[in-house]
């Protein structure tokens, strides 16, 4: 193994002896772009609903959770994919998650989430790295469309503008702080472990009791 | 079935039938001949005003003045104890559920929200702005005090 690394050393340190520069350097140009557009060309083809939603924990979990909200159906039309939240625009960002999401190919192969089941046992560990993920870059793909700046508050209820008045134009809270659970179901809140906790998250498990709230479902005709 | 019974049953249908034939009821459905399809109503808007509305009656469970689409209350998340639990209000200066939503059947007072209190839209609802589709001649309770106050003091 050695002995190749060695060979192969020596090789990389002596100067082409057939091919010409003009080639070389052109060749090297040329490959260059068709590298580079290649890689970037399969990394925007992962950056598609298309491709998130092919993998069926995608699209019978998740994507199903998403298609009432407003971020899917709403007056305008204007909706967002998946990648829109979940992916950073820009390069850097986006590369860096793109690493991290290598794991999720480890999944999908091992199947961690393959079942219905095993998604809902997983979902609150999953939800809370989103949560954090988003609260550590300041929500930054909620403002990459809705920008503090252009909120006109007096065209929202008296109930909106006060919250953003408050909490986020002041710097308090960031986008995600509250508006958790909008595009997707929240999943089961008592196993969250998060302390201290917000106030501002909506609480089942930890506001009722979460097994005399479940036998009284099943009592109920 | 006995066929005394039958007979009353196809005897009713088809004098219902003539009733609804000659327009003589009308239901809160449009009727429209069952051979058309009637143009829908547009949905009309929820309310959203954040105003409080006054209580018909001081146990009425109150109306919802905002919008709640989408609001998730299941086993897993309760959206509107977001801002109307205990510890949400002093954040979200919305109205704390009242001491009752804690107490269960027994009258005793819990630490969390009783299970059959739980389920807010099962008696909080939001409102359209409508009117309404029949008369209604419910009158405030002050109003049948100040009558019955008139009518006393008019027998003095």
């Amino acid at each position: 193994m050695i002995r190749i690394l060695r060979r192969f050393l020596h090789v990389i340190r002596q100067p082409a002896t057939h091919y010409s520069l003009g080639f070389l350097t052109i060749g090297g140009f040329i490959m260059g772009i068709i590298f580079w557009g290649g890689f970037n060309t399969a990394l925007e083809v992962t950056n598609t609903e298309k491709f998130c939603i092919s993998c069926h924990e995608m699209r019978n979990n998740v994507y199903e959770e998403l298609k009432p909200t407003i971020h899917y159906t709403n007056r305008s039309g204007v909706r967002a994919t998946c990648p829109d939240c979940h992916v950073p625009h820009d390069w850097t960002d986006k590369i860096a998650r793109k690493m991290q999401a290598s794991k999720e190919v480890w999944g999908k192969i091992f199947g961690t989430i393959n079942t219905r089941e095993k998604f809902l046992d997983k979902r609150i560990e999953l939800a809370q790295h989103e949560w954090a993920r988003l609260e550590a870059n300041d929500s930054l793909e909620c403002r990459n469309c809705h920008s503090a700046e252009s909120m006109d508050i007096t065209r929202q209820s008296t109930r909106a503008a006060e919250a953003h008045e408050r909490f986020l134009f002041t710097g308090q809270k960031t986008c995600i702080n509250c508006h958790k659970g909008i595009a997707h179901h929240l999943p089961d809140l008592s196993k969250a472990e998060l302390s201290p906790r917000p106030s501002l998250l909506p609480q089942a498990g930890v506001d009722g009791d979460r097994e005399a709230i479940a036998r009284y479902v099943e009592a109920t005709p | 079935m006995t066929l005394k019974s039958l007979l009353l049953a196809v005897g009713l249908i088809l004098a219902g039938g003539a009733v609804l034939a000659e327009g003589e009821l009308s239901t809160l459905r449009p009727t429209a001949p069952i051979d058309q399809e009637a143009e829908a109503e547009p949905i009309p808007d929820v309310i959203n005003s954040d105003m409080r509305q006054v209580r018909n009656y001081p146990d009425q469970p109150p109306l919802i003045p905002h919008k709640i689409d989408n609001y998730q209350i299941d086993l897993d998340a309760n959206k509107c104890l977001t801002c109307h639990s205990r510890t949400a209000v002093e954040m979200s200066q919305a109205p704390m559920i009242s001491v009752t939503h804690f107490m269960n059947r027994e009258g005793q007072t819990l630490a969390t929200v009783s299970p059959r209190r739980y389920f807010c839209t099962q008696c909080h609802v939001v409102q359209h702005d409508v009117k309404p589709l029949v008369v209604n001649n419910f009158v405030d309770v002050d109003s049948v005090l100040d009558f019955v106050r008139g009518q006393q003091g008019g027998g003095e």
